[in-house]
């Protein structure tokens, strides 16, 4: 696919605010007239896709959480995009455009639409490539090529009736247009519904008997069904079981059906010597670039899709600030995405939390009670920040994330008991490596490190490790039971989880920027049931 | 055709959701007692009665209308009985002849349902037979309206119709079908169809035409051919199959809900025999509507205790005619309990439309009805029962609306007696003022002499008698709450230790 542009990269920021009117569009489209690359990337040379999973996501139990992205839609392959972060601000940006416009509902409905059509025409055209029988094969590849046209036809017209404003839709517009005015797309249009239209007029009877079968045409024979139904008619009662059988979609087919159709195919010859035709000279006629873009568009949609759940119960998604600089990192009302999935379906609450980083602050110190969800927030930090990275909206009412170059973790592992050093000499190789590949630009996620030794050690080696992070002056979260951890110097905060002290059972897991207050609610156990005067009143009111 | 001996103008629903506290009422209120002794051992009447007796009607007018066909029943009680055979004859035929729709090929579907056809078609026979034999005798809107509808609906002509029918379902001379093109050329829209001339057998009629007609012999050995061939024929025989096993199905589910609705009364002649046996007396209540405050009743007794006792037991007379609020108070193992539970049962009892154990009974319908009963002692803490006390109450709270009646026995005793009635007090205070109507049997002096004490025109203070020697009478008579509840008594004569 040939690409030129003679368009800087510095332009694109300009052009973003350019979106409102349709007039600054069409200057845009004369001027720069930029081709179709992908949904995805705008330009080809951006374009990648990682096989494997970054070595940090289990930690982050970002495994999980892709997982469940791309599970209804393993037949795309979208695992690879998913992780691969994306290094340019511009990308980002380029696919937050295509975000919100999908976030439209009926546009999202559309491009769904298309997808299930498309679904069926790779399970239309795999079947011809399986079936023996001449007019069942010329058959469904004739199904296929209806299917692809009215899927295309139908994409295009909702395409130009939405409100479309991102640069990857316009250009995916403008190539469908194109496309569509093309003699190969108009002739494969036109023929495929006339031999359509033609075999559908075609009516039949077969006549069944103990061993043999005879087909001819059909002359107006009555139904016996409805009478049936309306001798029986004074017993009905309600809704009443369907005995119907459900007939299979593009079954095998069968040679006693093949010799049906061939007698059919001699009834009406015509018909067939059309479909004959069709099938000879429309032959591969799926367009490349829609295939891709029938896949790359998932990316979006699985991720739509997915943080749908969490919308409807009242969480918030937000489009991030992405940046190199660390002078303001800030994220409100996030949570850990993978942890409100598994409770998306139970009763309990999803906690969020809020945290901000400004200059010269570089390092978030977690510590305070066991359970109350330090884990969880030191994930949710990473979540935040690589999901950023993909171009995607992250948990959160506004949040300013950081452009990284690599995340790096260090969470408690099992023992492994074949390893002869000892959990912590191996601890202390697993961070000199990281701290070995980690630049200025790079994230820092440490769990409970070195719990495993005297409070002694872990104190003099916390320390240690904490003085060459801050050389490094990377961003970094460090959940630890060392409290004095957090106030060692102007780049660390102090930030800490909290319980309720009169019912220690109950779980907030809020994470506060303050040591705990030991905020209390004395309530009484009447109040707690809304059992008091006043509240059965307004309870049985409303 | 429709049964509709449970509602005038509607099917009684047997899946309806039962109310929340379904199983406390159960509990509280004794009801597995009443529905085993209208069951007899049948699981079937069990299932009914009980679902009929906890969907609560809130309607005078269709408690009425149950109140007239169970006095039908009442009068005649083997024509009630005999219809109430049929049904059970249909489920048995179906048993021993394994009749029933069990395929799910078309063609098995259309034989099966063909045969469960020939066998209704006897049943309504008999039913007709019934009908003309006994309907004048019937009193009731309900049974009026059934009678005439069997008659009418079942003539003569209509039942030669059907035999000729289920015979030519037999397709003995092969199957036509039509059928069109679908996607990828595959044969769909099968259709049975009829032969346009009907003189001559359409089969010949093939032989002399013009257009032509392809044939296809099967080779005798081609089992897959055949099997397909007569997949086809099922494709084609699809639509009729599924006409005549609905036919069958919406006769089949007539007879199952002339079942259903005749188990509730047949549930009620079984208990009124038992009842009549003890020589306890029965009599078919006045309900008054929800927003009114009647109850007023005479030799009212606790179904459920003589039904256990298998003997007369002791009946209470009450007005509390406007009143929203009873306490009652007095001796342990006085008859609290029982009272309770008859109001609760009698109240039960009447808005379903069955008959009450009483002489006479007066009172307005609860739009729904609550029970709060003390649980036993559990392996929980102290704190922890109180607090599930409260969280059973705020449950109601959850589901009650006005109009409504809660019976509360020994509530929030769990806790200390100030406490108790402190919450117990705010709960019922709001409760009335929300014109819901309360019973209350409790021990927490603090709780009934507080309300005694503001002396209000809708309350009615009960107290169990006890004479002066200690003697229990099990009668409830109007009186002031006591500061003491006897439990001295029952200590003294389980441990029979003299005063």
């Amino acid at each position: 696919m040939a690409y030129m542009s003679n368009r800087s990269f510095d332009s694109n920021h300009t052009l973003l605010e350019d979106y409102s009117g349709t007039k600054a569009r069409e200057v845009k489209l004369e001027s720069f007239s930029i081709p179709f690359n992908s949904i995805l990337f705008e330009r080809a040379d951006q374009r990648k896709e990682s096989l494997e999973a970054p070595a940090f996501f289990t930690d982050l139990n970002l495994d999980q959480v892709i997982d469940a992205i791309t599970a209804r839609k393993k037949e795309y392959h979208l695992n690879p995009f998913f992780y691969t972060p994306l290094s340019d601000a511009e990308t980002i940006y380029y696919r937050h455009e295509v975000m919100r416009d999908l976030e439209q509902t009926t546009l999202m409905a559309h491009i769904k639409a298309f997808a299930e059509k498309m679904i069926l025409v790779r399970r239309y055209l795999a079947l011809v490539e399986k079936l023996d029988s001449n007019y069942h094969k010329k058959g469904w590849y004739l199904e296929a090529a209806l299917v692809y046209c009215e899927a295309i036809l139908e994409l295009e017209h909702h395409l130009n009736l939405a409100d479309i404003k991102s640069r990857g839709f316009l250009a995916f517009r403008d190539y469908l247009t194109n496309y569509i005015q093309s003699y190969r797309f108009q002739s494969l249009l036109a023929e495929s519904r006339e031999v359509k239209a033609s075999l559908s007029s075609v009516k039949y009877c077969v006549i069944i008997q103990n061993g043999r079968f005879k087909v001819r045409r059909y002359e107006e024979e009555t139904n016996y069904s409805v009478e049936v139904e309306k001798i029986f008619e004074k017993f009905k009662q309600g809704a009443a079981k369907d005995y119907r059988l459900q007939l299979k979609q593009g079954s095998g087919i069968n040679h006693i059906e093949a010799q049906i159709l061939e007698f059919v195919a001699r009834l009406y010859p015509e018909q067939f010597a059309a479909l004959d035709k069709f099938y000879e000279q429309q032959s591969g006629f799926v367009d490349e670039t829609i295939l891709v873009f029938d896949r790359e568009i998932q990316f979006y949609i699985a991720y739509l899709e997915f943080i749908a759940d969490f919308k409807s119960r009242g969480l918030s998604f937000c489009y991030p600030r992405v940046s190199r600089s660390k002078q303001k990192l800030y994220s409100y009302e996030a949570f850990d995405i993978a942890l409100a999935r598994t409770l998306l379906y139970s009763q309990n609450p999803v906690v969020c939390n809020d945290f901000f980083l400004e200059e010269p602050e570089r390092i978030i110190v977690v510590s305070g009670p066991n359970q109350g969800g330090k884990t969880t927030f030191a994930r949710m930090f990473g979540q935040l920040n690589y999901l950023a990275n993909l171009g995607c909206p992250v948990p959160g009412k506004e949040a300013q994330l950081y452009l990284f170059d690599q995340i790096f973790t260090h969470f408690e592992r099992e023992e492994d008991i074949h390893n002869l050093h000892g959990k912590l000499q191996d601890d202390l190789v697993r961070i000199r490596n990281i701290i070995k590949q980690a630049t200025p630009d790079s994230i820092l996620i440490l769990n409970e490190i070195f719990a495993s030794t005297t409070l002694e050690d872990a104190v003099f080696l916390s320390k240690e490790i904490m003085a060459r992070i801050m050389e490094l002056d990377l961003i970094c979260v460090w959940v630890t039971f060392i409290d004095e951890l957090s106030s060692l110097s102007e780049k660390t905060i102090s930030m800490v989880s909290t319980v309720i002290p009169e019912n220690p059972a109950i779980r907030t897991f809020k994470i506060v920027r303050q040591p705990a207050d030991g905020l209390a609610y004395a309530l009484s156990i009447a109040k707690k049931h809304r059992l008091t005067y006043e509240q059965i009143k307004e309870r049985i009111r409303s | 055709m429709k049964v509709h001996l449970m509602y005038p103008d509607r099917d009684f629903e047997p899946n309806q959701n039962l109310p929340s506290n379904e199983a406390a009422l159960i509990q509280d209120l004794e009801l597995n007692t009443l529905f085993e002794a209208m069951a007899q051992g049948d699981k079937y009447l069990f299932d009914v009665v009980r679902q009929v007796v906890l969907s609560s009607l809130d309607s005078p007018e269709i408690i009425r209308y149950r109140q007239e066909i169970l006095q039908d029943c009442l009068k005649h009680p083997d024509v009630v009985r005999q219809i109430y055979q049929i049904p059970i004859q249909s489920v048995e035929n179906k048993q021993r002849h394994w009749m029933g729709i069990f395929t799910r090929y078309p063609s098995g579907i259309l034989s099966g349902a063909r045969q469960m056809l020939e066998m209704f078609i006897d049943l309504l026979k008999v039913l007709k037979q019934i009908a003309n034999e006994n309907a004048e005798q019937f009193e009731s809107r309900g049974f009026r309206r059934f009678f005439a509808m069997i008659q009418q609906e079942l003539d003569d002509d209509y039942f030669a119709v059907v035999t000729h029918h289920l015979k030519e379902l037999k397709f003995q001379r092969g199957v036509l079908l039509s059928a069109e093109l679908g996607k990828g050329n595959e044969g769909t829209n099968y259709i049975l169809c009829r032969t346009n001339r009907q003189n001559r057998n359409w089969l010949e009629r093939i032989v002399g035409r013009k257009s032509p007609v392809y044939t296809y012999t099967l080779h005798p050995r081609d089992d897959r051919g055949a099997q397909v061939l007569g997949d086809l024929k099922d494709r084609g025989v699809n639509l009729v199959a599924n006409a005549v096993a609905q036919s069958a199905d919406h006769i089949d589910s007539f007879f199952n809900a002339l079942r259903l609705e005749l188990a509730f009364y047949i549930g009620c002649l079984n208990l009124y025999e038992q009842l009549a046996q003890l020589e306890e007396p029965i009599a078919f209540p006045f309900p008054a509507p929800a927003e009114e405050r009647r109850l007023s009743f005479t030799r009212l007794y606790d179904v459920a205790l003589a039904l256990t006792m298998k003997q007369k037991v002791v009946g209470n007379d009450v007005n509390a005619d406007n009143k929203d609020l009873v306490f009652i108070t007095g001796a342990n193992q006085g008859g609290k309990s029982t009272f309770l539970r008859s109001i609760g049962l009698a109240q039960m009892m009447m808005q379903c439309g069955m008959f009450v154990p009483a002489l006479s009974f007066h009172a307005n319908i609860g739009k729904r009805i609550f029970t709060h009963y003390k649980r036993e002692e559990d392996a929980q803490m102290e704190s922890g029962k109180f607090d599930e006390e409260l969280g059973r109450m705020s449950d109601i709270i959850d589901d009650i609306t006005p109009d409504s009646i809660v019976l509360f026995n020994e509530s929030f005793a769990a806790t200390n007696e100030r406490e108790g009635s402190e919450i117990a007090q705010q709960i019922v205070r709001a409760l009335l003022e929300m014109r819901i109507k309360v019973f209350y049997v409790t021990h927490l002096y603090a709780l009934a002499n507080g309300f005694y004490e503001r002396q209000m025109e809708n309350a009615l203070f009960l107290r169990a008698e006890r004479k002066a020697n200690g003697e229990r009478t099990f009668r409830l008579i109007e009186g002031k709450p006591l500061q003491t509840s006897f439990g001295k008594d029952v200590y003294t004569k389980i441990f029979g230790i003299s005063q």
